[in-house]
């Protein structure tokens, strides 16, 4: 049963990621929104925890909001999908529940 | 396949709204259902008819009455929220001895059970807020 978790929050503000992390199963998939996406940037202390996540899970961040938060393309960590709102609806439907970490 | 949206948070404050009206449109826009968006808590602030933010910035409350419009949404106001925050349709002006109502077109106040009632029906929930 796969779930998709999304997460709101940077996590230099609130550990939100890091409970989205460690409470999502193998096979999930993890969506960064809004202030959530500082955590799909390279080189910051929250690195190793979302490359540990991309083992066995999947991670996307919103376009958009990496986009109005000037994250360019190269500093966003290998493995992390970007998706636009229609590849959000997308993943809701891909998958069985959807848990907002806020 | 049919969805539900819950919104918690007001206009203007947090991005929540913002992303909860993108995700609904590009919903709609696909073909989905969309059962009912339920705002809770600071959310119901968001159905308003009495708000007039700049003219270059968005019309939030606008922009969730004409996705309404052209989709027949089912926007709905926590009761207990609503009162909480002074929105007001006719049957709370007459409950409540208001001398006026605040409420836009296509939004309605109800209960919560109403969002109990969506997250059964749906096949997802979606949760939006801070």
């Amino acid at each position: 049963m796969a779930d998709l978790h999304t997460v709101n929050k940077s996590p230099f503000e609130k550990n939100s990621l890091e409970a989205a992390i460690k409470f999502s199963l193998a096979g999930s998939s993890i969506l960064l929104i809004e202030d959530g996406v500082y955590g799909a940037m390279k080189g910051t202390v929250a690195e190793d925890m979302v490359k540990g996540a991309l083992g066995d899970r999947k991670v996307y961040a919103l376009k958009s909001d990496v986009m109005a938060r000037a994250i360019k393309a190269d500093r966003i960590i290998d493995g992390i999908e970007l998706v636009d709102y229609t590849g959000f609806v997308d993943l809701v439907e891909a998958n069985d529940k959807v848990q907002a970490w806020l | 396949m049919k969805l539900a949206v819950q919104v918690n948070e007001g206009p203007y404050q947090h991005q929540a709204t913002d992303s909860a009206y993108h995700f609904t449109k590009a919903a709609l826009e696909k073909g989905h259902e969309v059962f009912r968006v339920f705002f809770y808590h600071d959310g119901v602030l968001n159905g308003t008819r009495l708000t007039t933010p700049p003219q270059d910035d968005r019309n939030i409350v606008k922009r969730w009455v004409e996705l309404a419009e052209k989709y027949d949404l089912d926007l709905v106001l926590c009761v207990a929220a609503a009162q909480r925050r002074g929105l007001v349709d006719e049957g709370e002006a007459q409950r409540n001895g208001k001398d006026a109502t605040n409420i836009a077109p296509k939004f309605r106040i109800s209960g919560l059970g109403q969002l109990v009632e969506a997250a059964i029906q749906a096949d997802r929930l979606v949760v939006f807020g801070d």
